[in-house]
């Protein structure tokens, strides 16, 4: 199955020499649908949107609204006008983070976890700092999942907001929404869904993982660099004051002051990324056109046979869950004695890309004590080729360096 | 061919120099302390330093890192003894002479040699740099103090 979808990713075809890409939780490569919209626009449909009246200002208006429309549906919300454009799924959260802490107080409390991209814990610790508020973490535990029995020592009267990772982007552990999202009710704190590393495995549905705000990035899930989405509950949108501030979010401007559009717009300040937010509607729409049930599977095949292969290389560790409830395809290990970078350059000149480092999860590192792990993260397109030349490498790479 | 560059990165000259670990663990009271981190990748130094008028007595570090920051603090810390600012501003501009792929004009640590292939590697540059870097800094937090 992974050879039709493998077609349909330009950059496997254009490649001569051996490529075996595990880095997609970094970023996935760019789907033929999403590749298409991007160029077209840029190079026959280029105008500015929700500005212009002749055809063609109209024409990328309306397509720009499709793209919105198809990543809504992507992301199971009937309104599209609940998801607002971002440059991604770091502005996403220092969007929320700026927006939902400015109506809290000296005092009040926010829950991350210590799993956290740097991206959901540096916007908070500023907007914490801004505002006298206090960050708390869920720990995690030794399989790498959070420790959810925690967390109600952890909540208290001040809680107001609760921000974790959909799934771990070091371990792909995935965390357990509905518990999170009950403890967020109970406490009345507002529950922010880092989902960065959950839509390239699959549409999801929103009101079922009962969170209140999403972020997440077009480049992770087989689109352009450079768009990504917010999507908050309305209530939450309507009343919160707008972040970036400029053009296309105003309704109003007087030198005397302005009033605000309604969301999305008001969270869209400038000209956005177009040729990126239609690719990424492109993406959702070919996304939701496949069957992910079968891709699921051979997910699962292949993280198990990943699994199997590296439990079984002399000096080498795994870090997060062993079994596949609950995680994804993105596999950190360590070998003892051998430095990630080492590891990740010696196998990256024999055609094999995968991430060594601490993966912006400082925290993370530091609860298992080590300073980097090697990372290998499984996307649609990977297949039991890329398995046999990791696991290959990884032999002889222990070999010379240890 | 790119299979090249990391057979020459990881030449044996390289692994030894790394394993050998000069200078590696710590002074029971140091005069001066310094650590220096690389963000791409958590590594980590931390080196300790006896000295006097500008120059380094003694050193010892522990070094969290590849194999490429492991072999350049090794040799830094067999240069360690006597050396000042100017030394360790000599040996600094021979590294960056070597990774921009030139010849250096003066080889003061001949042994840095061993890092050419690096040149070709940008990314790794700042992995070979972090201990010469750590030396730096220990030297002028060093000049601030004088020591009995
Ligand atoms: C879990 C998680 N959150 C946030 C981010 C930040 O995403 P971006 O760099 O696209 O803004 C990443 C990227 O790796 C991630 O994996």
């Amino acid at each position: 199955m992974s050879s039709t979808l493998k077609k349909a990713f330009p950059i496997f075809a254009s490649r001569t020499e051996r490529f075996h890409y595990l880095d997609s939780a970094a970023t996935g490569q760019i789907c033929a649908a999403a590749a298409a919209a991007l160029l077209g626009y840029e190079t026959t449909a280029r105008a500015n949107v929700k500005r212009g009246v002749y055809p063609l200002a109209d024409a990328a208006s309306n397509a720009f609204d499709a793209a919105r429309a198809s990543i809504a549906r992507y992301i199971g919300i009937d309104d599209a006008n609940e998801v607002i454009f971002t440059s991604g799924t770091t502005m996403g959260l220092n969007l929320l983070a700026h927006c939902l802490t400015a109506e809290l107080a000296p005092g009040d409390e926010i829950l991350l976890s210590e799993l956290e991209h740097h991206s959901n814990i540096v916007p908070w610790q500023i907007a914490a700092a801004r505002r006298s508020l206090i960050v708390r973490a869920i720990p995690v535990k030794k399989d790498g999942t959070l420790e959810l029995a925690a967390i109600e020592g952890l909540l208290s009267a001040r809680t107001r907001i609760i921000a974790v990772a959909h799934t771990s982007n070091v371990t792909g552990a995935i965390s357990d929404t509905s518990r999170i999202a009950e403890a967020a009710r109970a406490a009345g704190a507002y529950f922010v869904l880092d989902g960065a590393q959950a839509l390239p495995h699959g549409p999801v549905d929103l009101k079922r993982l009962g969170c209140d705000a999403f972020a997440a990035s077009g480049h992770k899930m087989f689109s352009a660099t450079g768009a990504g989405i917010v999507w908050m509950n309305k209530e939450l949108a309507h009343r919160l004051p707008p972040f970036l501030s400029g053009g296309e979010m105003i309704r109003t401007v007087s030198l005397k002051g302005s009033t605000y559009a309604p969301p999305p717009h008001r969270f869209e300040a400038g000209t956005p990324p177009i040729g990126a937010c239609l690719a990424m509607g492109a993406a959702a729409e070919w996304l939701a056109s496949l069957d992910w049930t079968a891709i699921e599977s051979e997910e699962r095949r292949l993280t198990r046979r990943l699994l199997d292969g590296l439990s079984a290389t002399a000096h080498t560790t795994v870090l997060g869950p062993a079994g596949f409830c609950h995680r994804r395809g993105i596999i950190s290990f360590d070998v003892d004695g051998v430095h990630p970078h080492d590891l990740c350059q010696f196998l990256g000149d024999r055609g094999i890309a995968l991430r060594g480092g601490h993966h912006c999860a400082q925290p993370l590192m530091e609860r298992f004590n080590l300073a980097a792990t090697t990372r290998a993260s499984l996307a649609l397109y990977n297949d039991d080729a890329d398995i046999d030349a990791l696991l290959e490498g990884l032999e002889s790479a222990v070999r010379l360096l240890r | 061919m790119t299979g090249m560059a990391s057979n020459s990165l990881y030449n044996q000259a390289i692994i030894e120099e790394a394993k050998a670990a000069v200078g590696s663990g710590t002074i029971e009271t140091p005069h001066v302390s310094v650590r220096c981190d690389n963000p791409l990748c958590g590594d980590r130094i931390t080196l300790e330093a006896l000295g006097n008028n500008g120059h380094l007595a003694e050193v010892a570090h522990r070094t969290r890192g590849c194999l490429l920051t492991r072999a350049a603090a090794s040799i830094a810390a067999r240069h360690a003894r006597n050396l000042d600012t100017a030394g360790i501003e000599a040996a600094l501009q021979q590294l960056d002479e070597l990774l921009s792929g030139n010849k250096p004009l003066k080889e003061v640590w001949p042994e840095l040699a061993i890092f050419r292939p690096v040149a070709s590697v940008r990314s790794r540059q700042d992995c070979v740099r972090l201990p010469l870097q750590a030396l730096s800094l220990a030297l002028a937090k060093l000049g601030k103090t004088s020591n009995p």
